[in-house]
């Protein structure tokens, strides 16, 4: 094999001649081997089983590349498969880019493939088109992946903010803040970073269950960046409406609490890579949360909060565990780069 | 726990009745403020009662003139700033540590003793640890002292900040702010310090100052206590920290600090000059001592135009009352200190303050 001379990427990897060719056969295709990606069209042809579908992508950038709980790999696949999900959708099938930096082990191209093959079993799609770029050392750091997904839309669903009613009830599939913070905590060499673990995972299967079963979900996001702070403060903004939530009801895992805490940032705002946040009826939240509880990936799910008439302006409200209440505001977002 | 808040709401109630009056209490420790807006608290208090944020955020008040030395510095090709994260984008002279960041040699450690080894591992650099905090981090500056003196670290030098709760207390009261009619202690600083450390503002001012950590729970107890105390007319120094606070305090860490450094007046913003209120490094550490290595002399500097921390950190207005907060002053773009760190008022007002455009402000 060619490539077997170098261990490390070299531009020409990315100049589309023979080491191009030699890097997508013999590295990236046998990761990711499918019969649609084998064909190495120009495009992918899919064959889905629906006209409605939803169309989605995302760019990933995180740093460290390695975390604990994950990977730039997974959480391209993860990341992109929950964007599919929480729109109501049965995702199907992701392209992949990779841009590469010159230098790049070998090896570590592999892990990297490797992750994201075994995210994309475990989630039911295919990575079925994609791309490959190299650029000099310093243009970028070490790889930064795109993807994009492809999801069939789930008869009968209709979700939307403008569908969301005071009574309506917050669900969150489980706690927060554990992806932010342990990446910053890995950034920054706190000692119980060990203890810290991403929740990096494919919400798909959990969301595809939810909405077959239960007519009363009006609307669903992942809470990434700016975390559950950002999301409810988006769907307050975008229906109108203001929200209450307990903060004794959020659950959160303690030592996530405990290095927030030491940093000094709040754990609404922190970032969260599987989970999703649910606008349910009323009369829907009992089914919903257990319908979470008995999926691995909702066991700690919980109503979190409620929907309410607006006085003023939309509000998000956190009613404290000592009975007291303050804003959550729209976190203003320089606090966490890089964290997918 | 409810329980105890309600009991604790009664006695602030009957406080507020019995005097007839506004209370105001001040919280002289940053991370007080914090955990006083993430709580909700002041939406549990009686109307009558109101909470001002005090001069006990370390990067909030340090003078402008260190900030332009810290500058300063950076701008040499011979030194490398070690200095704690917020720090960095305190505003001065010419731009920030943080936009400088590119240029100069400036690292973010979270202790003196990563400070210490960036200069072991730099011994063509001499490494400035940029030194601010009050008595809870002094201690750990001083055993870094000692530490390079046993290990011939020459090239570890300590630009100081330190600075002393109480004689700002008695400043505030003396000369900034006579409304206010009691204080909330910090625990960790009494940890080290002592509650007898606070003997002096009872004895002197007759205001009473209460220690308590930074629970919800704590902090509404430890205000109960002051209102009990002023509707009796009384004034005492009480710590219902637990055991961990004693009366005084953790000896060997004073010892450590009195080892290496001594009270000197010093410039606080928005305070002014205040006797014996910093610490700097004794005589014979001199050698460690930034200012005299290299010959500068700290002037103090001016705030920002139109910048009201000073204001801010006497308790005399919210932040809101300042016209640049949330305008021209955000934590994106800080005009002044008490916008910058975490732990500072204006910026505490502006992550978790009162109701405004809530879900309409620009997300990164
Ligand atoms: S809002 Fe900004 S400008 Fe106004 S006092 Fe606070 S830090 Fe200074």
């Amino acid at each position: 094999m060619e490539t077997n001379r170098h261990d490390r990427i070299l531009l020409a990897h990315g100049g589309g001649g023979k080491l191009t060719d030699d890097l997508i056969r013999h590295h990236i295709l046998p990761k990711l081997k499918n019969d649609t990606l084998a064909e190495l069209g120009d495009s992918a042809k899919l064959n889905l089983t629906s006209e409605k579908i939803c169309f989605t992508t995302d760019s990933y950038v995180v740093k460290p590349l390695f975390f604990n709980g994950g990977d730039i790999g997974k959480l391209a696949v993860c990341g992109t498969i929950n964007d599919l999900a929480v729109a109501g959708s049965r995702p199907v099938a992701l392209a992949l880019s990779l841009i590469i930096e010159e230098g790049l082990e070998f090896e570590l191209l592999e892990k990297i493939l490797t992750s994201i093959s075994r995210a994309a079993a475990k989630n039911n799609v295919n990575i079925v088109t994609g791309d490959t770029k190299t650029v000099e050392a310093g243009a970028a750091e070490k790889i930064f992946i795109n993807t994009a997904g492809v999801g069939v839309r789930l008869p009968g669903v209709d979700l939307g903010c403008e569908r969301i009613a005071p009574g309506d009830k917050i669900i969150i599939n489980g706690t927060i803040g554990d992806h932010g913070m342990a990446i910053i905590s890995q950034r920054e060499g706190i000692k119980f970073e060990s203890q810290l673990q991403s929740d990096c995972a494919g919400i798909g299967e959990l969301t595809c269950k939810l909405l077959e079963c239960s007519r009363g979900i009006r609307f669903m996001r992942d809470p990434t960046r700016g975390g559950l702070a950002a999301t409810l403060n988006e769907i307050s903004r975008d229906s109108g409406l203001s929200i209450e939530i307990c903060e004794g009801e959020i659950p959160i895992n303690p030592t996530v609490q405990t290095a927030a805490d030491m940093l000094g940032f709040d754990v609404l705002a922190i970032a969260n890579e599987g989970k999703f946040v649910a606008i349910v009826s009323p009369e829907s939240a009992d089914d919903c949360l257990e319908i979470c509880r008995n999926h691995p990936l909702g066991a700690d799910a919980g109503v979190i909060g409620q929907v309410v008439e607006t006085r003023d302006v939309p509000t998000v409200e956190l009613m404290t565990r000592i009975g007291g209440r303050r804003i959550v505001q729209m976190p203003y977002g320089r606090e966490l780069p890089r964290i997918c | 726990m409810l329980d105890r808040i309600h009991k604790a709401q009664r006695v602030m109630e009957a406080a507020c009745e019995s005097l007839g009056r506004q209370i105001n209490i001040m919280e002289v420790c940053g991370t007080h403020t914090v955990a006083i807006f993430r709580n909700g608290i002041k939406s549990v208090l009686p109307e009558r009662l109101k909470l001002l944020s005090g001069p006990g955020c370390p990067v909030c008040v340090t003078d402008q003139g260190y900030i332009d030395v810290v500058l300063q510095l950076a701008e040499r090709d011979d030194c490398l700033i070690a200095t704690y994260g917020d720090m960095i984008r305190v505003p001065g002279k010419g731009g920030s540590l943080e936009t400088k960041q590119s240029r100069a040699d400036v690292k973010v450690v979270l202790s003196s003793e990563d400070a210490l080894q960036l200069a072991k591992d730099n011994p063509e650099k001499k490494v400035v640890f940029v030194a601010v905090g009050f008595e809870t981090t002094t201690p750990a500056t001083a055993v870094a002292v000692t530490e390079a003196v046993e290990q011939g670290v020459d090239n570890f030098l300590v630009l100081t900040a330190h600075k002393l709760v109480v004689p700002a207390m008695r400043a505030l009261l003396s000369a900034k702010n006579d409304n206010i009619d009691a204080f909330l202690c910090p625990g960790h600083v009494s940890v080290i310090t002592g509650y007898g450390a606070f003997a002096e503002i009872v004895d002197d001012f007759g205001r009473p100052c209460v220690v308590a950590g930074f629970e919800a729970l704590q902090i509404i107890e430890g205000l109960a206590e002051i209102c009990r105390q002023l509707s009796e007319g009384k004034a005492e120094v009480t710590s219902i920290y637990g055991a961990v606070v004693t009366e005084k305090g953790n000896v060997a860490a004073q010892e450590i600090t009195a080892e290496c450094f001594e009270p000197a007046d010093g410039y606080w913003r928005g305070l002014g000059k205040i006797e014996k209120s910093t610490l700097r490094l004794k005589d014979k550490y001199s050698r460690f001592d930034a200012l005299k290595r290299f010959n500068i002399t700290e002037t103090p500097g001016e705030e920002a135009k139109g910048c009201r921390c000073g204001e801010v950190l006497c308790g005399l207005i919210d932040p809101p009352q300042c016209s640049l907060f949330e305008k021209s002053c955000t934590p994106e773009q800080p005009v002044g200190a008490c916008m910058v760190s975490s732990e500072g008022a204006c910026a505490a007002w502006f992550k978790y303050g009162g109701i405004r455009k809530s879900g309409h402000r620009v997300s990164g």
